[in-house]
């Protein structure tokens, strides 16, 4: 078990630099998601922290130790990859005591080894059999065992269930977590899929573009994202974000079509008058039936279709021009075009700068910060 | 596209027969001539169905050449290249394409631009070489004036000692390992083992020769065999180079170098004994047969490469 400590940490491919000075420690025994769209840098960085990749630029510390120039066996992690990458020829066995016959461990005690980790992960019975005659869960297992034989200080995982079926894929995710619960192990996990990243992690590392965009836990990052690209990439569906216009009063704003929607004066300061980018969540929103009236707060919507999800429905809608998700709880036989009134409490509205994508922070939130400290 | 016309069909195996016939009929008159005796072997037109002769001609030639010996001779020789190529061409391919270094891709064109030089091109100065191992060494010393520094600074002529490989195992096999055929074929199925593979064995704590032991030789079974069958029936076929380098014929004579003496030669003497020239030719020709069949398997296996 260690911590690992990133700082200031770039990487460059010639003159591509697909890594931008990211920066951030992980806590002994933490379970970090590295979360980002593909191309973002995120399994640049663990093949970093692996020592697959050389380290361009800034330093990377396991257990206190700067391993920048470590060989990747000197660094004492584990890594499970996306494509298993087991060895073809070698049994199960074989595969999962490979690294500690490499390691010069005495037979008796590797075979011993071996078959307790194998029944950790339930393959005692297919010890002798080759990767090839493996189901997808199994070899994914026998990649876990093979980590996880080394107790190594930190588990390194690279999109492992990217591979499987979707069923598979929630049941290896539920393993994973209960695997660390027990072993308490530091832990990365790469992935692109944000469920996972949600389920999986005690931390949320969000990164795009080579930099990181937000760090939190998943609650938060979820209920408050500190930019449009998380506000969007988090949450299935998404933030809904529209483009907006503060008023002159500083407490209202207006989207592309003229429908108002007051702003919680409670939470932001009065407003420079100019464009925003308002942002809200499926779950947030509220269809009111026809002609009930007295609706404080809320939006003329027109349905465009639903989206069946068994426990609900999503209902798509458009409004001024942009796409905008509800998420309701029944089942609403709406035909298309019919026009919808949906309540919004100014409670649910968070505001992002439309230039620097930045999350525009609450006042009251900012006050509160700072009353607890 | 696959098309199925019966005209088309017919076709195919027509060309398919006559290819065949082509190559079965020089074989077939090679075997018919060697069971006759010598007046009917030389009769014309000679018969075109075997004779009776057969065991005495197969006895008289494999006794009177001493083929025993020989074959054992063409057996060391072509395990010993077999064995040196695959080994030369998995460890240069290994270089060229698991390391990183500068002029990787000049001395991977390097070896394949040989792929166009066969033995017989560079056959005299390979005989320099192989009649004096280091004289090259020495004619560098000489030629850039290190050797006339060395003699003006300390006084001493540097002079290499002559090391002769001629009439010898040696001469027979080292000449013939350097392989630019085996190093792309293990190139190309290194190029098809995934890179996660090699990291895997990285995180594993493995070091790259322990990982060329247990991971890329097992995974290259089929393409060594392969390989080994081909360069198995090369080694055997030589006939230039053992000519060559072997004057001591009683002792490192190989079987296809004894055929040459057998018609018109000093084994036999005159006149020409055809259908025992015949029965050696078949005799010499089997093992490499049987390592084909043997092989065919794993042979077809490594070159298509889908064993994944």
């Amino acid at each position: 078990m260690a911590r690992i400590d990133i700082r200031n940490v770039s990487k460059f491919y010639g003159k591509t630099q697909v890594v931008h000075g990211v920066d951030f420690t992980i806590a002994n025994g933490e379970f970090v998601v590295i979360l980002g769209p593909s191309g973002c840098g995120k399994s640049t960085l663990l093949r970093m922290i692996a020592g697959l990749e050389e380290i361009s630029g800034g330093t990377i510390a396991i257990a206190g130790e700067v391993v920048n120039d470590r060989e990747p066996r000197e660094r004492g992690c584990a890594m499970v990859f996306q494509n298993y990458a087991l060895y073809p020829h070698m049994s199960v066995a074989e595969n999962i005591g490979y690294g500690l016959k490499v390691a010069g461990v005495a037979k008796a005690e590797r075979i011993a080894r071996v078959e307790a980790v194998a029944r950790t992960v339930g393959l005692a019975e297919f010890l002798d059999r080759k990767p090839g005659q493996l189901s997808g869960g199994q070899r994914q297992r026998v990649a876990m065992a093979r980590a996880m034989i080394k107790e190594p200080k930190v588990f390194l995982f690279d999109e492992p269930l990217s591979n499987l079926d979707a069923k598979l894929r929630v049941q290896m995710r539920i393993e994973i977590r209960k695997l660390h619960q027990r072993l308490k192990a530091t832990s990365v996990f790469v992935t692109h899929d944000q469920v996972e990243a949600m389920t999986l992690a005690d931390r949320l590392v969000i990164m795009n573009k080579g930099v990181i965009e937000q760090i939190g836990a998943p609650k938060d990052v979820y209920d408050r994202p500190a930019s449009i690209f998380v506000a969007d990439f988090i949450g299935a569906p998404g933030l809904n974000l529209l483009p907006a216009t503060i008023n002159a009063d500083g407490h209202s704003l207006s989207l592309a079509d003229g429908q108002r929607l007051a702003v919680d004066m409670g939470r932001y300061a009065a407003m420079k008058p100019g464009p925003v980018t308002v942002g809200v969540r499926a779950e947030a929103l509220t269809i009111r039936p026809k002609g009930q009236g007295g609706m404080q707060h809320g939006l003329k919507v027109t349905f465009d279709f639903a989206e069946e999800l068994g426990v609900g429905q999503h209902i798509h809608a458009e409004v001024a021009g942009h796409p905008l998700v509800i998420h309701v709880d029944g089942r609403h036989p709406y035909a298309p075009g019919t026009e919808l009134a949906v309540e919004v409490s100014p409670h649910d509205l968070q505001l992002f700068d439309t230039e620097t994508g930045l999350r525009i922070e609450e006042a009251s939130s900012v006050a509160l910060v700072d009353a607890a400290a | 596209m696959v098309e199925r016309t019966p005209i088309l069909n017919i076709l195919t195996h027509l060309i398919l027969l006559t290819g065949l016939i082509m190559l079965l009929v020089p074989l077939w008159i090679v075997f018919v001539a060697s069971t006759h005796d010598f007046r009917t072997v030389n009769t014309v037109p000679m018969p075109l169905w075997p004779g009776n002769q057969m065991i005495q001609n197969y006895t008289l030639a494999w006794n009177q050449s001493g083929f025993g010996p020989k074959m054992l001779n063409s057996f060391i020789v072509a395990i010993g290249v077999t064995a040196g190529k695959i080994a030369i061409a998995a460890i240069s391919a290994y270089s060229i394409v698991y390391f990183n270094y500068r002029f990787r891709s000049l001395f991977f064109w390097m070896i394949f631009v040989t792929l166009m030089l066969p033995l017989e091109v560079r056959i005299v100065p390979t005989y320099a070489v192989a009649a004096n191992v280091l004289r090259p060494y020495q004619e560098f010393l000489d030629a850039t004036g290190i050797n006339s520094l060395l003699n003006l600074i300390t006084g001493v002529r540097v002079s290499l000692p002559q090391w002769s490989m001629l009439n010898s195992y040696t001469g027979l096999i080292l000449p013939l390992i350097a392989t630019a055929t085996g190093t792309f074929l293990y190139r190309q199925f290194y190029l098809t083992v995934p890179d996660e593979l090699a990291e895997a064995a990285k995180m594993d704590g493995a070091g790259p020769l322990r990982f060329f032991w247990d991971v890329l030789l097992p995974l290259s079974k089929t393409n060594m065999a392969a390989l080994g069958t081909i360069m198995f029936v090369y080694a055997w076929n030589q006939y230039l180079w053992p000519l060559l380098v072997v004057t001591d014929i009683a002792n490192y004579g190989t079987a296809v170098m004894q055929l040459q003496r057998i018609v018109p030669g000093p084994l036999f003497g005159e006149p020409p004994r055809w259908h025992i020239a015949m029965a050696g030719t078949l005799m010499v020709m089997t093992p490499p047969l049987l390592v084909v069949i043997f092989m065919q398997r794993w042979f077809v296996k490594g070159l298509v490469s889908t064993d994944k």
